[in-house]
């Protein structure tokens, strides 16, 4: 058994984000992590090998920097890492990532007893998209929203949040499985993780790698094999700064409140 | 499959909702996509429909016909009572197969978020994530740009004969918009954020006349490969925040006491009719639950008044909020961002100045 899992490195949205004159956003200027959900991922997977011993395969689609996440991954204990970089790969849409990703991902080899994972969605994008259309691509059940996993040999069951509770489904491996960041409180490197972490195998499948897939085509993979487009892209305006109040008692309240009655707000 | 709906995108047409219903009881979110596409529908000349997937819910096709639908294809076996992504993605798939939408809406729910990439995948089209605005008519895109937009949209030069869906949808936590489409292949797809597109009048005359069509549902037990074990609703009251017309939220202002600091809020809700919602930091110290949380991670809301208690609104926390009606904000730290959104700010202690307000409010609407 292995559980494979799709990792993105992401801007930190948290931080400052640094935008570029003409709107788009600065990139170079930001700090990167590793998405949330796919640190719950990656440990949930973790915690498998955990139990079984199992090995763990981690995967991340990204310029050549992103290495630095895919080793810091093994230090916290994955077995092998591939990065998958090619300049034939930019500019992807959802579509499109998944499509590579699929091909790297058949590549690795799914056995029958194994678990893909991928986080629910990443934070720059926030689309929720890629771990959906990989599992259609690689014809894998999928569960999405997974906040707690449990596996019995090949029957996995998993807890799936709704908006207002949760189902409880139960699905056979292979399968795929989007994890949210509640699942699980992701582990540290450890030292001696870090001291091997560089021995560890790390792969890299750039376009000659995966060409002869035929999920690899001029059509479905880069910017012209995705089939959405920006059409436009902009700022919203600058609201311009409310009434600040002065002070901040009861006559203060008193005279918002009256605002407030005057303009039929309340 | 690649080629089936890139070959001759002409012979797509109409516009469809996927409407979705659980346990039987219709999303919300179904009646307003499907005001919505009745407006993208008038604005391509053709029918507005929906996509009915369950087991036993033609009762619930009346609605949507009176919030718009001119036609319901109604889905219906057992096999569909509860969702499954297999099922649903194989009997949504094949009716867009064989009846061909041009344009196809999904609400951007935790089951609308699996179904839609699902679907998009195995139909080889793009699908655009969360729309917060949809156009097909360029002229009306520009005129959304001009109040929403700090593009210069008179110095454009505009094809206005372009009549692809125009998907518009914050990216990067708000900072940027941006408007997708989805010219070479059909249906273009979206997933619609809850609570942002409005509802229309309800009319009984649509109601009645709405036409049901029943597509062949070609599914077998075979085709399940998830088991749905069972559905659980949390008992705990659901926080309706998206639906609320006012909603004051507190954030780590309140760290002093934070008791004292959600039964101030609480009350000061009660009094204005609304309900609790919460910054991340308040959800992430376990404080108040996940579902009052309001911002990017958490839930988009547009209520009439916006009270921040506490908050220091940071960007993640804006995005959520930014478009309520009125902002109202109290904080101790006149620097905070919070006032760069706020219409009106007090610049004071939360515990000293939101008592004042309740008594306030109340007092005011006694008098009212």
């Amino acid at each position: 058994m292995k559980c494979i899992v799709c990792v993105k490195q992401v801007p930190d949205t948290s931080g400052v984000v640094a935008v570029k004159e003409d709107g788009t956003m600065d990139r170079a200027a930001m700090a990167t992590i590793t998405n949330h959900d796919d640190l719950a991922a990656v440990e949930a997977a973790l915690r498998i090998k955990d139990a079984t011993g199992c090995k763990v395969v981690v995967i991340s689609m990204g310029p050549p920097p992103a290495e630095g996440m895919l080793r810091e991954l093994l230090a916290m204990g994955a077995d092998e890492a591939v990065l998958v970089s090619a300049r034939e790969f930019g500019g992807s849409d959802t579509y499109a990532t998944s499509q590579i990703l699929a091909a790297a991902i058949k590549k690795v080899g799914v056995d029958s007893d194994d678990i893909v994972f991928c986080g629910r969605q990443a934070i720059d994008g926030d689309t929720a998209q890629v771990g959906p259309q990989i599992a259609e691509k690689l014809n894998l059940p999928q569960v999405s929203y997974v906040a707690e996993i449990n596996v019995d040999g090949k029957a996995v069951t998993v807890k799936r949040l709704l908006e207002d509770g949760y189902m409880t489904i139960k699905v056979q491996t292979p399968c795929l499985l989007t994890c949210v960041k509640e699942l699980n409180e992701a582990r540290y490197m450890s030292v001696g993780g870090i001291m091997e972490c560089y021995q560890k195998p790390l792969e890299v499948y750039n376009y000659e790698t995966l060409k002869d897939d035929p999920l690899i085509d001029v059509d479905t993979i880069g910017l012209k094999g995705s089939p959405t487009n920006v059409y436009k892209s902009f700022s919203p305006p600058v609201k311009g700064a409310g009434m600040m109040m002065e002070g901040a008692d009861k006559a203060t309240v008193e005279k918002l409140v009256s605002i407030l009655n005057d303009k039929h707000i309340i | 499959m690649g080629t089936y709906n890139s070959a001759d995108i002409a012979a797509f047409k109409d516009v469809w909702v996927f409407c979705e219903q659980r346990q039987g009881v219709m999303m919300p979110t179904s009646y307003e996509l499907i005001s919505e596409g009745r407006k993208l529908a008038d604005e391509l000349g053709v029918n507005l429909c929906g996509l009915l997937v369950g087991d036993n819910v033609e009762g619930l096709v009346k609605d949507l016909g009176g919030y718009g639908a001119d036609k319901v294809y109604l889905c219906e076996s057992p096999l569909l009572k509860d969702y499954t992504t297999d099922a649903y993605a194989k009997v949504v798939s094949d009716a867009v197969q064989a009846y061909k939408p041009e344009i196809m809406l999904f609400g951007a729910s935790n089951i609308g978020r699996d179904l839609a990439p699902r679907c998009a995948a195995r139909l080889h089209t793009g699908l655009c994530a969360d729309c917060t605005h949809l156009d097909v008519d360029v002229a009306k895109y520009v005129e959304f740009l001009r109040e929403s937009s700090t593009l210069d949209v008179d110095g454009t030069n505009w094809d206005m004969e372009n009549r692809d869906l125009k998907m518009t949808r914050p990216a990067f936590g708000g900072h940027l918009m941006a408007t997708i489409i989805c010219p070479r292949f059909r249906p273009a797809m979206a997933t619609v954020r809850p609570g942002v597109m409005k509802k229309n009048e309800y009319s009984e005359a649509k109601a009645n006349a709405v036409e049901i069509v029943r597509p062949e549902v070609v599914l077998t037990d075979a085709d399940l490969h998830t088991r749905v074990r069972e559905i659980v609703k949390e008992t705990r009251k659901l926080v309706d925040l998206t639906g609320a017309d006012v909603v004051v939220s507190v954030g780590r202002g309140i760290s002093s006491n934070i008791e004292e600091g959600i039964r101030l809020a609480q009350e000061l809700a009660d009094v204005l009719g609304g309900v609790v919602g919460a910054s991340r930091a308040v959800v992430d110290n376990g404080w108040l639950p996940a579902d009052h949380q309001v911002g990017q991670t958490g839930k988009t809301v547009h209520p009439r008044i916006y009270i921040a208690l506490g908050i220091s609104g940071a960007i993640q926390h804006q995005a959520g909020m930014q478009d309520s009606e009125h902002i109202i904000a109290v904080n101790k730290n006149a620097a905070a961002p919070i006032f760069q959104v706020a219409d009106y700010g007090i610049c004071g202690d939360l515990f000293k100045v939101v008592p004042e307000m309740i008594a306030s409010f109340q007092a005011a609407k006694t008098q009212a």
